[in-house]
C-alpha cells in the first residue's frame, strides 16, 4: 500500500496536479493532505474541490493554521501579506467550502500513522519544528506512531536514535530511505505549493507501508502559470515571485 | 540468536559450514544453493546478553549494501530477512586471500604494498563515489579475488544517503580502533577521508609489522593519536623508500584536509611511485623530538575537525584531468589551445589535478647512435617537453604529473592509462593535416571512441 502525503498545498492547484499525476504514476493508493491547503495562491475553489473528492474516497484531510485562519480563527504569527491573501480566499469560499474546513481535525491517528500539520506535541499551538527538540517533542507525543507533517516548508526526517535522542536527515529527493517499524520517525514532507528552499519544484513524499520505505520527490510544475494566476487575481505580487524563485 | 548447527533452516535457507563466528554474527555457507555466485548467510547475534550495537550493525549492513551497486568490490546482497523476526543476509561468497595473510608477515616488500596499497584505494574510490563510506577498514575486512580487493563487512558503514543509525548511538566510537581515524575519535561518521586514514594505517602496518598507534585499551589511549604523530616507518625499518612513507604518513594526517582528497589519489601515487613528490614526511626517519611533539600538542588543543566533504554521486572528489601531448610537439597554436582548456578545467575546480602524457613508440624501433637518441635519452626529453608545456599552468608539484608511455599503439596505451588511473577526463588536440596525423592516424578518434571518461578535442581557433 502506497501513501501520497502533501502539506502547504496553499490553493496552488498546478504543484498540486503535478504532484498527485507523480504520486499516481508511481501506484499510489492512499492520499493524506496535512494542512495549510489553502492561502497565498490563486485556486482555492479548485484545490479544495480535488481535495474534497480525494477525502470522500478515504484520504485522511487535516487543517492547517492558514485554512484555520481563512475560519476567521485569529492567528498573529501570519504576516501581512498572508494575511491579505487569507482575506481574499475567505471572499472566495461559499458555505459549502466553509463547512468542509470546519469538519477538518486537528490530528488523525490510523494505527501506527500519525497525521497533523505541526507538532504532534500541542497541534493547536502550530509549533514550527526546526529543531531537534522541538522534533523530539512530537516524535514523544505520538506515543510509537510515525508522523507525517508540514508547517515547515523544507523536506526533512527526524528519527529517534537507540538512547532516545531525536536526530535530522536531511532526505535526497527520489531516493528510497529505509523506515523500520521497530524505529520511530517524523517526515516533514515539504511544501507543495509554496516551496522555499530556493527551488520552484513541488515537494511530496511517498511512503510504501508493506516495504517500509519513505521517497521524499521534487516535482517540477508549471510555476509561471501558478504565478500569472497570483498577479491576475491581484493578490500581492511578492507571493507570485516566490513561486518563480522558489523563495 | 547466538550460534545455530549446520544444517538448521532459516527462512528456507540451509546453512551450510560455519564460515566465521564473530562478536557481532555468525557466518555459514549457504548448503543446496545452485546458482551464478557462490552463497553465505550471515545470521546476526541477537538476544539476551549480546550488543545493542549488533542488531544496528545489521540493520547498517543491509541498507548500504543493498544500495550499492553491483560491483567487484563488495559483496553483492542477494536476500535478507526480517529485522524483528527472522534477521539475516544472504550475500555473495568472496573467496580468496585476506590481508591480515599479508600482515601477518610483514614488513612486506615496497612494490607489493604498493599493488595491495592501490587495489585497496580503487575500492575505497569505488565505495566513495556511490556516497558510501567504509569506516571499519582492518586487515580481515579487506580480501583480494583476481587482483582486486573486495571489502566486506559494512556494518559500521555510513551511506550519505541515508539516516546515519550509528551516529551518536554509543559513547565509545564503533569501529576498530586500531585503524581509526582521530575524526572518528571524536564522533565525525561522514568523511570519506576517514577511510584513507585507516588504509594508511593497514599500509603503515604491511610496512613495518607494527600498528600506527599500537593497540589502544581505553578511550584515553585512542584520543592520543590526535596530538601524537606515528614513528616514520623508516626510522623501524630502514629501507622503506620514501615514496612509500610519504604516502603512508600523508595518508596518516590528522587533520583529513592534510590528507589526501580521494582514495584515487592514493591509488595513483601507490601505483606510479616515481610520481610521488617527496616532502619532509617522507624523508624523516626518527621519531618527533620533543620539540615536535610539544608544537603537536599544542597545535591538538586546537584542533577542529574538517567539515564533510559534500555528497558526490557523479565523481570522485578530486578529479584528474589528462591531457594528451603529442610527441614531438605539434604546433604552438594547438598547444596553446590545450592549454587554455587545461587552465578553464583548473579553475573551474581548484582540487583538480592534471596529468600531462604523451605515447611515444618504444624506443629500441628508433635508438640511434647518439646520447639523446638513447632510450634513456629520448624518454628525459618527452619528459622535458611535458614539464615545458605545464609550466605555464603554473601549478604546484603535487598537481602536476608526467608520463611517458611507450606503445606501438598510442591510443591504446592512451586509453588504458585513464583507466588505471581513474582518470576523469581527457584533454587532447583535435587532428590536424600534416606529418603527425599521417604518422599516428586516428588516435584521436579511437581515444574518443574508447575511452572510459569524458573527452575533450580541443582545436585551435582558425586564423580566418
Amino acid at each position: 500500500m502506497k501513501l501520497a502525503l502533501f502539506a502547504d498545498i496553499h490553493s496552488n492547484l498546478e504543484a498540486l496536479t503535478a504532484c498527485l499525476a507523480h504520486a499516481q504514476a508511481l501506484g499510489a493508493q492512499r492520499y493524506a493532505f496535512l494542512g495549510d491547503l489553502l492561502g497565498y495562491g490563486a485556486d482555492p475553489l479548485a484545490v479544495l474541490d480535488l481535495i474534497e473528492r480525494h477525502a470522500a474516497e478515504g484520504a485522511v484531510v487535516i487543517l492547517g493554521n492558514h485554512d484555520a485562519a481563512v475560519l476567521g480563527r485569529p492567528d498573529d504569527t501570519l504576516n501581512s501579506n498572508a494575511k491579505a491573501a487569507i482575506a481574499w480566499t475567505r471572499a472566495q469560499l461559499g458555505p459549502q467550502q466553509l463547512a468542509f474546513l470546519e469538519d477538518l481535525p486537528l490530528v488523525v491517528r490510523d494505527e501506527n500513522l500519525l497525521f497533523v500539520h505541526a507538532s504532534a506535541a500541542a497541534p493547536e499551538q502550530w509549533i514550527y519544528v526546526t529543531s531537534l527538540r522541538e522534533a523530539g517533542d512530537s516524535i514523544r507525543a505520538a506515543a510509537g506512531a510515525f508522523v507525517f507533517s508540514g508547517h515547515v516548508h523544507e523536506q526533512k526526517l527526524y528519527y529517534m536514535n537507540a538512547e532516545g535522542g531525536p536526530m535530522l536527515f536531511q532526505p535526497i529527493p527520489g531516493v528510497p530511505i529505509p523506515v523500520g517499524k521497530h524505529r520511530r520517525w517524523l517526515a516533514i514532507v515539504g511544501s507543495a505549493g509554496q516551496p522555499r528552499d530556493r527551488s520552484n519544484k513541488a515537494c511530496y513524499a511517498l511512503a510504501d507501508l508493506e516495504r517500509e520505505r519513505l521517497t521524499f520527490f521534487r516535482v517540477p510544475y508549471d510555476h509561471d502559470l501558478a504565478a500569472q494566476k497570483v498577479r491576475s487575481a491581484g493578490l500581492p505580487a511578492r507571493l507570485a515571485r516566490r513561486l518563480e524563485r522558489g523563495a | 540468536m547466538g550460534t545455530l548447527e549446520s544444517g538448521s533452516e532459516i527462512d528456507g535457507f540451509r546453512l551450510g559450514e560455519v564460515i566465521h563466528v564473530g562478536s557481532m554474527a555468525s557466518i555459514y555457507r549457504l548448503a543446496g544453493a545452485e546458482g551464478p555466485l557462490p552463497l553465505v548467510i550471515k545470521v546476526p547475534r541477537l538476544g539476551p546478553g549480546e550488543r545493542a550495537v549488533n542488531v544496528i550493525a545489521f540493520e547498517v549492513c543491509r541498507m548500504v549494501l543493498g544500495a550499492l551497486a553491483q560491483g567487484p568490490h563488495h559483496p553483492t546482497l542477494v536476500a535478507f530477512g526480517d529485522l524483528e523476526t527472522t534477521p539475516y543476509l544472504v550475500m555473495e561468497y568472496i573467496e580468496g586471500p585476506r590481508l591480515s595473510d599479508w600482515v601477518r608477515r610483514a614488513p612486506v616488500a615496497a612494490e607489493e604494498i604498493a599493488r595491495l596499497g592501490s587495489a585497496i584505494g580503487l575500492a575505497l574510490h569505488d565505495l566513495h563515489r556511490q556516497d558510501a563510506i567504509h569506516l571499519d577498514l582492518k586487515p580481515t575486512n579487506v580480501l583480494f579475488r583476481a587482483g582486486e580487493a573486495v571489502l566486506i563487512d559494512f556494518g559500521l558503514a555510513h551511506h550519505n544517503h541515508y539516516p546515519d543509525l550509528l551516529a551518536e548511538e554509543l559513547r565509545f566510537p564503533v569501529g576498530n580502533w586500531v585503524y581509526m581515524a582521530p575524526e572518528q575519535v571524536l564522533g565525525i561518521r561522514c568523511d570519506p577521508r576517514s577511510d584513507i586514514f585507516a588504509l594508511g594505517g593497514l599500509l603503515y602496518e604491511l610496512a613495518t609489522g607494527r600498528t600506527p598507534f599500537g593497540n589502544p585499551r581505553s578511550s584515553r589511549e585512542l584520543r592520543r593519536r590526535l596530538h601524537r604523530e606515528p614513528v616514520p616507518p623508516r626510522a623501524l625499518v630502514a629501507g622503506t623508500p620514501a615514496w612509500l612513507q610519504e604516502v603512508i604518513l600523508r595518508c596518516l594526517e590528522t587533520d583529513a584536509r592534510e590528507r589526501y582528497a580521494s582514495a584515487a589519489e592514493v591509488a595513483f601515487d601507490l601505483a606510479n611511485p616515481a610520481q610521488v613528490e617527496i616532502t619532509e614526511r617522507g624523508k624523516r626517519d626518527r621519531p618527533p623530538g620533543w620539540r615536535r611533539r610539544v608544537q603537536r600538542w599544542l597545535w591538538a588543543r586546537k584542533f577542529e575537525p574538517a567539515p564533510c566533504p559534500p555528497p558526490t554521486t557523479a565523481a570522485g572528489p578530486v578529479p584528474i584531468v589528462m591531457v594528451a601531448l603529442a610527441a614531438p610537439p605539434r604546433a604552438a597554436a594547438l598547444s596553446e589551445a590545450l592549454h587554455d582548456a587545461a587552465g578553464r578545467l583548473l579553475a573551474a575546480d581548484a582540487r583538480c589535478r592534471i596529468a600531462c602524457v604523451t605515447a611515444v613508440p618504444p624506443a629500441a624501433a628508433l635508438s640511434g647512435e647518439r646520447e639523446e637518441d638513447t632510450p634513456t635519452g629520448r624518454h628525459i626529453r618527452h619528459l622535458v617537453e611535458l614539464r615545458r608545456w605545464a609550466s605555464q599552468l603554473d601549478l604546484p608539484e603535487e598537481r602536476v604529473t608526467y608520463h611517458v608511455l611507450e606503445s606501438e599503439k598510442p591510443a591504446t596505451a592512451l586509453i588504458d592509462y585513464a583507466r588505471v588511473n581513474e582518470v576523469d577526463h581527457i584533454l587532447i588536440g583535435a587532428p590536424q593535416s600534416g606529418a603527425a596525423t599521417r604518422l599516428f592516424p586516428g588516435v584521436c578518434g579511437q581515444v574518443v571512441a574508447d575511452a572510459p571518461c569524458s573527452v575533450t578535442v580541443v582545436r585551435a581557433r582558425s586564423s580566418v
